[in-house]
């Protein structure tokens, strides 16, 4: 993976006009001329404008938006089912706009391979065939794609249903047969139209976790478009938000709700239950003020006159968090410890897992761990609640 | 102006130039016929020797064999033994009461001109479903095909091929092949959009698009359209007959000039118990062969 910081998609200023003649109109649409404008001056529908994205090797990219935002417009972009009345799509480098009808075959056989919606099995195969559709018609003997279409539907969790037809199975084994399809052409980057919208809220969750356990082996670039902010947040390692046929925001998910960009964004994440969706990491402060690394609690003495709590580290090992009151509570002789609590959070962790802790922790503050059990930073009742509830919601 | 007839009579042209028209078209198509008609019958020839092959087939092949074979037949095709001892049973019926050769005749020449518009009509249906500049023009070319009275379109046929076997076919196929052509070019436009899309994105070709997915996903309804080719074929197997086709629509016709209403009405029904044969045995394969798209969902 020492490449994953160079982009493996590249989309640049893609332009996609609907209507008798695209290219008389893209003029106007380029210089800013307003979708209902368009529409009403030329008859023509603007599907997307000036979208510009780069895609990592190795991540998930979410592509959000409502209804009629050309999100599944976009996504169709990415293997030429749809092609764009301007712009680029580059995938490692080349322009695949530029491939002849033979290269493009080449070129989607080997490089992405795609989960639609209402899954876009084949009626008349049976689950097998299906998942082995992209091997068998690149010409591939079938005992051998037999026996890897086989592994894939195991891995999905269908085994021995093989000879059924698809009309036989329900929506969720429909989108695991679609998916083991996707993984089966070992392709490495697979695209995802609302994949899991049409499936109902539970087998919708499963799903969503199979495919972030599947993505933690695997490690392929996702596309997935999506409507359900929740999911977005779930799944994505980044998301762009599109709205009217326009990119509004691109970003991390802490970024779409602690940042959103315009109040479309903003709408959007209202909604969302932010004590699943935030990290620690996400809004924990810097620990640089609130850390003492000393060898003894007397150690401590100056700098708890500044501050109402410190945390005490003795050779970068967490001892405990340290208040005024709790030193004066042990010369008292009540307590026998100087030490406040020896309560820790993770930064992985959501929210909604450190809220009960946070909460117990009195009115101090919570030193929050990485993984290998160094201290990264601090976390205040003041930020939790900042986070929970930040003040534009209130209003 | 003076003279307002054409207020109350159509103002229509003379006499003298609509007969000049009309001799003028007629005389051109007979000099195109006498130049050309001996070369456009050679190129019917080998169809002509295939016809008269297969139908000498049927009727000079023992009966028993026949009826054996057809039973047999219907039983792989359908998988019933009901359906199969219907049609024994009624070709059984149509031999004893003395229509059996005029029964394998029209059986003939109605299996040749369902493969032949098969053949024709499901690659004519593709290029409708794969253009819509071919559907709008070809489909208003199946709406006359449909309505133009058969006996209108019989005139160029017998004055460029004669009366026979050839013209009898070609006036059938006209009458019978819009189903098919129509059914096939509906079938594969509703195939689901995200199907095909789903093949595409997987990297099929055009060809594997049309043969593995197009095609068997619209062959129920392009079924439909070749039952009802095989109807209307056989509908019209009497009006045939009017330019030498023999089989079961020449002793109809007979009939209606003599007023011989049984001998009428035996043909009539031998003619229909062929339609109820080759429409059964044609609808009960097509749902045998697309078991998997109803039957036993359970989702």
């Amino acid at each position: 993976m020492d490449n994953s910081a160079s982009p493996l998609i590249e989309i640049e200023s893609l332009y996609q006009i609907f209507g008798s003649s695209p290219e008389s109109v893209l003029p106007k649409v380029k210089q800013g001329m307003s979708k209902s404008e368009v529409l009403a001056e030329t008859g023509h529908t603007v599907g997307l404008r000036d979208i510009n994205l780069s895609i990592r090797r190795g991540e998930i990219f979410v592509i959000m938006g409502l209804s009629g935002s050309g999100k599944s417009t976009l996504i169709r972009h990415f293997n030429r089912l749809i092609d764009p009345t301007a712009g680029k799509i580059k995938v490692e480098g080349d322009d695949i706009l530029t491939h002849s009808a033979k290269d493009l075959i080449q070129f989607r056989r080997h490089k992405m391979s795609m989960v639609f919606q209402h899954f876009g099995l084949m009626p008349h195969h049976c689950v097998l065939d299906n998942v082995g559709y992209g091997l068998s018609i690149k010409g591939e003997k079938r005992e051998v794609w037999a026996e890897k279409a086989k592994e894939w539907l195991e891995t999905v969790g269908l085994e021995g249903y093989e000879d059924q037809y698809p009309s036989q199975l329900s929506g969720g084994q429909q989108q695991r047969v679609g998916l083991a399809r996707a993984l089966c052409t070992d392709a490495e980057i697979l695209l995802m139209d609302e994949a899991f919208s049409a499936l109902d809220p539970l087998i919708r969750y499963d799903m969503q976790s199979q495919l972030i356990e599947l993505q933690k082996k695997l490690q392929k670039t996702i596309v997935f478009i999506t409507h359900d902010l929740d999911e977005a947040l779930r799944l994505g390692d980044r998301i762009a938000v599109l709205k009217d046929g326009e990119m509004v925001q691109v970003g991390t998910p802490e970024d779409i709700i602690l940042n959103p960009v315009d109040d479309y964004v903003r709408d959007f994440a209202k909604d969302v239950n932010r004590a699943k969706a935030l990290k620690v990491s996400h809004i924990m402060s810097s620990k640089e003020q609130q850390v003492r690394d000393c060898e003894s609690v007397d150690d401590l003495h100056d700098t708890l006159s500044t501050s109402k709590a410190v945390i005490w580290t003795k050779a970068g090992m967490l001892q405990g968090v340290v208040t005024a009151r709790s030193i004066e509570a042990c010369q008292n002789g009540s307590t026998d410890s100087p030490i406040e609590h020896t309560l820790s959070v993770n930064e992985g962790d959501y929210l909604q897992k450190v809220l009960p802790l946070a909460l117990s922790s009195s009115n101090s503050i919570l030193p929050v761990l990485n993984e290998e059990n160094q201290i990264t930073g601090c976390l205040t009742h003041l930020e939790l609640a900042n986070a929970l509830s930040p003040k534009e919601l209130e209003a | 102006m003076s003279d307002h007839s054409w207020l109350t009579e159509f103002p229509d042209m003379s006499r003298r130039e609509l007969l000049g028209i009309r001799k003028a078209l007629d005389g051109t198509y007979r000099d195109f016929s006498r130049a050309y008609g001996d070369q456009i019958e050679a190129f019917f020839d080998p169809l002509l020797s295939f016809l008269i092959w297969f139908e000498n087939l049927l009727l000079h092949t023992p009966w028993w064999l026949i009826l054996g074979f057809i039973s047999a037949l219907v039983y792989f095709l359908s998988r019933s033994w009901k359906l199969s001892l219907g049609v024994t049973v009624s070709l059984l019926a149509i031999g004893y009461f003395g229509m059996w050769e005029d029964t394998m005749r029209t059986l003939s020449i109605i299996t040749v001109c369902t493969f032949l518009s098969i053949a024709i009509g499901v690659p004519i249906g593709i290029l409708m479903a794969r253009s819509n500049r071919a559907q709008s023009l070809i489909t208003p070319l199946l709406d006359i095909m449909q309505t133009m009275p058969a006996f209108v379109y019989l005139i160029p046929v017998v004055m460029l091929l004669g009366i026979g076997k050839i013209p009898g076919l070609i006036a059938v196929i006209i009458y019978a092949i819009p189903p098919v052509i129509r059914l096939t070019n509906l079938g594969i436009r509703l195939v689901p959009q995200e199907t095909l899309e789903a093949a595409t994105a997987y990297g099929a070709t055009p060809t594997q698009r049309l043969f593995g997915v197009q095609l068997p996903l619209a062959m129920p309804t392009i079924m439909a359209g070749i039952n009802q080719t095989i109807m209307m074929a056989l509908a019209m197997v009497v009006i045939a007959s009017m330019i030498g086709v023999k089989g079961l629509g020449q002793p109809v016709l007979k009939s209606i000039t003599n007023q011989y209403f049984t001998l009428g009405l035996l043909n009539g029904l031998a003619i229909v118990a062929l339609a109820i044969m080759f429409d059964r045995v044609s609808q009960s394969y097509a749902k045998r062969a697309q078991r998997h798209l109803g039957d036993n969902q359970n989702g």
